[in-house]
């Protein structure tokens, strides 16, 4: 096993200036809203159809759209970035299926327990990160490198 | 007024996502691949986002209000328990094979990938896997 940087695909500026714009959109959404950004929590929540109150949804909604139409705002002005996605159906299948389920046991992903529950000191959102961080890079490894052979 | 403000919260961290390069899972997987041609990008994100939520999450907690003067809904919550780190442990596992987690994955839908539409769907059925089946379950 030998470590190599893609220095290609390395773009610490421009990582770092979007970095600060997901914290000051999460903020925002504090300000005007009370509410933490948590992307998994908040598509899990307009699931909930049962004894929900009243604003339950158009908020959540609200949100969402902002982050749906981002990419259509972003092209007006700049040249939207293509992504790879190289997975396979059956990849992004097991994928969602585990990411969702994972999402709403543990109470949140990056956004909700990395971006802003680490950035409220909580230990609980601490312990989450280190859980998922731990387990993506040991799943990286065997997927890719033992399962796929890359 | 306070959707439409909620509404560009949305936009700016999906604009956030797009300039970081995150919601490209290549360069997610990327990061999380430390045996391949490791992408450092990911931690600079990271440094980013929550070097600004460490300094204002505190700032607009110590007000206890909203600029529209509501209450702020702060997860209540501080047990570290099984749920939690099994629930990373899993979370994290489907993370890194596809590269995708939520936000990227729902921004990558409105640039049109129809890949993040199936990734999204899947996501979709393992919440209510989880909240209608196993939740319901051991509740």
């Amino acid at each position: 096993m030998n470590f190599t940087i893609d220095w290609g695909h390395f773009t610490p500026w421009a990582s770092l200036f979007g970095g600060i714009l997901i914290g000051l959109a999460s903020i925002m959404l504090l300000l005007f809203k009370g509410r933490i950004a948590g992307i998994s929590g908040i598509l899990g929540s307009l699931m909930q159809i049962q004894n929900t109150p009243s604003g339950h949804y158009s908020w959540r909604v609200a949100f969402l759209l902002g982050l749906l139409l981002s990419s259509n705002l972003y092209g007006l002005f700049f040249t939207l970035p293509t992504s790879q996605i190289d997975s396979s159906y059956l990849t992004l299948i097991v994928a969602g299926l585990l990411v969702g389920f994972g999402t709403r046991m543990g109470s949140g992903c990056t956004s909700g327990h990395a971006v802003c529950g680490l950035g409220r000191l909580s230990m609980r959102s601490l312990a989450a990160t280190l859980s998922f961080m731990a387990a993506g890079f040991v799943t990286a490894y065997i997927f890719f490198h033992v399962i796929l052979g890359n | 007024m306070k959707n439409f403000l909620v509404f560009i919260s949305g936009l700016v961290f999906g604009i956030g996502l797009i300039i970081s390069g995150m919601s490209n899972p290549y360069n997610v997987i990327g990061f999380l691949d430390l045996a391949g041609n490791w992408n450092p990008s990911l931690a600079f994100v990271m440094l980013g986002a929550v070097g600004v939520t460490l300094i204002f999450t505190r700032l607009v907690v110590a007000r206890q209000k909203t600029i529209f003067n509501d209450p702020l809904h702060l997860p209540g919550t501080t047990q570290i328990n099984k749920e939690l780190v099994i629930g990373g442990f899993i979370f994290g596992a489907g993370w890194a094979i596809a590269g995708f987690c939520p936000g990227p994955a729902v921004v990558s839908l409105g640039a049109g990938y129809g890949k993040a539409l199936v990734f999204i769907i899947a996501m979709i059925a393992g919440m209510l896997l989880h909240d209608q089946g196993y939740k319901r379950k051991t509740a």
